[in-house]
């Protein structure tokens, strides 16, 4: 078992593109790491740097303290799990789980129990000896990780595992992956640009943004405290608000944009006096009684989702007032056209500086 | 119908008919001067089986087309593999070495007839220069290399495109994941690349077998002239010299159709093996 280090890692490619602006984090031993971001952030390039498949730039990646970057993807005691499977399709998939440990020299027996063993875990038990052709889309993803299993490596390697397969079959085997995870205990590091995905797997949670590492946390953590707009706004669904706010010149509240209301919070006294973007997660507005209101939503368009509803409509002003989703109890009957009184509690209102997109603390 | 009747009239006049002719030829005995004669049902076959020369031929072809077959695809199996890990999408390589292909066979066989030229060849004065005197002249064995040579020289760049498209269509990742998996280069290219590369090996396997068999006529005639001594007279050599310059038209006639049925039994393995092995 093994921790990862990431020390100033950067990778330009060589045709001078800059996919990683350098990223400095450790991951325990045994921990579920995950990188999340849009697509085209740099999330493969990572994995890939970590597997050996691309070269390190600049900086240096250790694998249990041991500096791998000069090391084949063979020696580095990783295995990985491809988003498409990449399964060796003229193989049965009892030759998939072994063709890794057949080439490191194991003697067939071991390699025919740990087979046996990894396929009565990942439920493959009569499928032996069919191809991957014969398999359905979710069968292949166990193979798959069947066979990075087999090798019992220091470090998994995810690269979006689950984003070929349909919703339902993603929920399941994202449990099955957590949980075999938990139950080996071998560190392992997912990459995914699904944030529901991220929240549920993650010990320990990466956001990248263009190549960058906007924040590094506990996925509670990340969610309760967003470093930058970019995370607020990609972890958490649906999505936070975002509203232009300034700062009362010498009060504590923020007049919102295209708003008359001001918001009763207080802006910490530390923070400078510029514009402000002010961020409300739609499941922190609450519908109360009007007395009780310090917002109003002219009611616009109504998601009924059964267990809950998604209300998007304009914050009331002079005019066009700024756009917000509410998240409110399934229960609860609200039309378009109506008005929904709302209230939040202070200390669930972000702050972030509207020039560079920072927290403001 | 009006949109395929010029195919079906060149498939006509030129492999039906001369098809149908050289059957026909093939059970007639004939003087060479076409004044008379006769059906002789099957004794043209039966002559050529009990003629050594014949079956010396067949033998020769054998190891000619063997020879160049493996040639050909071994090395174009191994520039494509250097193509597919050096260059990507990177056209110039492709279009040097697709070159050979555009050359007509006769001059491909001149080509290297000048090159091996005993008096004013430059490999002929390499191999002297490292203590081999080559004359394709008066040696049966180099006379049958130079045609091997040239044969498959020619045909290199056909199956090169072949092997870089079956390469580049095999994923990155499949790749990848071997190398993950603990094998080296060269394992990698046999466990994963090549079995996965099988179709397209086999289907070129064919065709330069019967390229071999069929389609070296110029290449023996612009170089050896299929001496010395018949050393390098192939088959589809031996049915113009035994016709046209032997005048034995029968006999001749049945070496082509000896010919067409082995093409036409190798297509149909081909058939046969496409329809059974396309997905793994
Ligand atoms: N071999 C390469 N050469 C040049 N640029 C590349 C290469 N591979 C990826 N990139 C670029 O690097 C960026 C990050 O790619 P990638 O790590 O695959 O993103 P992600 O996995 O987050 O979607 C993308 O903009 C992509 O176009
Ligand atoms: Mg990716």
């Amino acid at each position: 078992m093994a921790g990862l280090e990431f020390i100033g890692v950067r990778k330009t490619y060589p045709n001078g593109f800059r996919a990683i602006h350098g990223v400095d984090t450790s991951v325990a031993d045994g921990a579920f790491i995950v990188i999340v971001g849009p697509s085209g952030c740099g999330k493969s390039t990572l994995l890939r740097m970590v597997a050996g498949l691309e070269t390190v730039t600049e900086g240096e990646i250790r694998i249990g303290g041991r500096p791998v970057n000069a090391l084949e993807p063979a020696d580095r005691n990783i295995a990985m799990v491809f988003q498409n499977y990449a399964l060796y399709p003229h193989m049965s998939v009892f030759d998939n789980m072994a063709y890794g440990l057949r080439n490191r020299r194991t003697p067939r027996d071991e390699i025919e129990r740990r087979v046996a063993d990894a396929s009565r875990i990942l439920q493959l038990d009569g499928m032996l000896d069919r191809r991957p052709s014969q398999l359905s889309g979710g069968q292949r993803q166990r193979v798959a990780m069947g066979r990075a299993i087999v090798r019992e490596p220091e470090v998994f390697l995810f690269d979006e595992p689950l984003s070929n397969l349909d919703a339902k079959l993603r929920v399941q085997m994202r449990l099955e992956i957590k949980r075999l995870q938990r139950d080996l205990g071998t560190t392992s590091l997912y990459v995914t640009h699904d944030q529901v995905e991220a929240m549920t797997l993650a010990d320990r949670l990466i956001v990248m943004n263009a190549g960058v590492a906007e924040q590094i946390g506990s996925p509670l953590d990340v969610y309760a405290e967003p470093a930058t707009v970019f995370v607020a706004g990609f972890i958490g669904s649906p999505a936070m608000n975002f509203l232009a706010g300034t700062p009362v010149p010498d009060g504590p509240g923020v007049v919102l944009d295209g708003s008359a209301q001001a918001l009763p919070f207080p802006l910490p006294s530390s923070a400078p006096r510029g514009k402000v973007t002010v961020g409300i997660r739609p499941e922190h507005l609450e519908p109360v009684s009007r007395d009780a209101a310090t917002l109003e939503l002219a009611v616009d368009l109504v998601e009924a989702l059964g267990a809950d509803s998604l209300v998007h409509g304009q914050l009331a002003g002079d005019g066009q007032g700024p756009a917000v989703t509410v998240r409110v109890d399934g229960a609860l009957r609200v039309a378009a056209g109506e008005t929904l009184p709302l209230a939040l509690a202070p200390e669930r209102v972000h702050f972030f500086d509207a020039g560079n997109g920072r927290r403001l603390v | 119908m009006l949109l395929v009747a010029p195919q079906i009239v060149i498939t006509l006049v030129f492999f039906i008919w001369p098809a149908s002719q050289a059957l026909y030829q093939s059970v007639l005995l004939e003087d060479p001067f076409g004044l008379s004669r006769k059906l002789v049902w099957l004794d043209n076959f039966t002559g050529l089986f009990s003629d050594p020369i014949y079956l010396e031929s067949f033998g020769r072809t054998i190891v000619f087309s063997v020879a160049t077959t493996s040639l050909s695809l071994g090395i174009a199996l191994l520039l494509a593999a250097m193509a597919d890990r050096i260059i990507k999408g990177t056209t110039a390589y492709r279009t040097l070495v697709i070159w050979p292909y555009a050359v007509a066979p006769a001059v491909a066989g001149v080509l290297w007839f000048f090159m091996f030229n005993p008096s004013i060849g430059v490999l002929a004065y390499c191999l002297k220069a490292v203590g081999y005197d080559w004359n394709h002249y008066l040696d049966g064995t180099d006379a049958m290399v130079l045609i091997i040579l040239a044969a498959s020289w020619k045909q290199v760049s056909y199956n090169f495109l072949f092997f870089l498209a079956g390469l580049q269509a095999i994923p990155r990742s499949l790749i990848e994941a071997a190398a993950i998996d603990g094998a080296g280069p060269l394992k990698r290219f046999r466990t994963i690349v090549f079995p996965l590369l099988s179709p397209t090996t086999f289907f070129l396997l064919v065709v330069n077998i019967v390229y071999a068999f069929f389609d070296t006529f110029g290449i023996v005639h612009a170089t050896t002239t299929g001496g010395p001594a018949q050393a390098t007279t192939i088959l589809v050599y031996k049915v113009f010299s035994d016709g046209f310059i032997g005048l034995d038209l029968g006999g001749s006639a049945a070496q082509s159709v000896v010919l067409m049925v082995v093409v036409i039994g190798l297509t149909v393995v081909q058939f046969r093996y496409i329809e059974r092995k396309v997905a793994y």
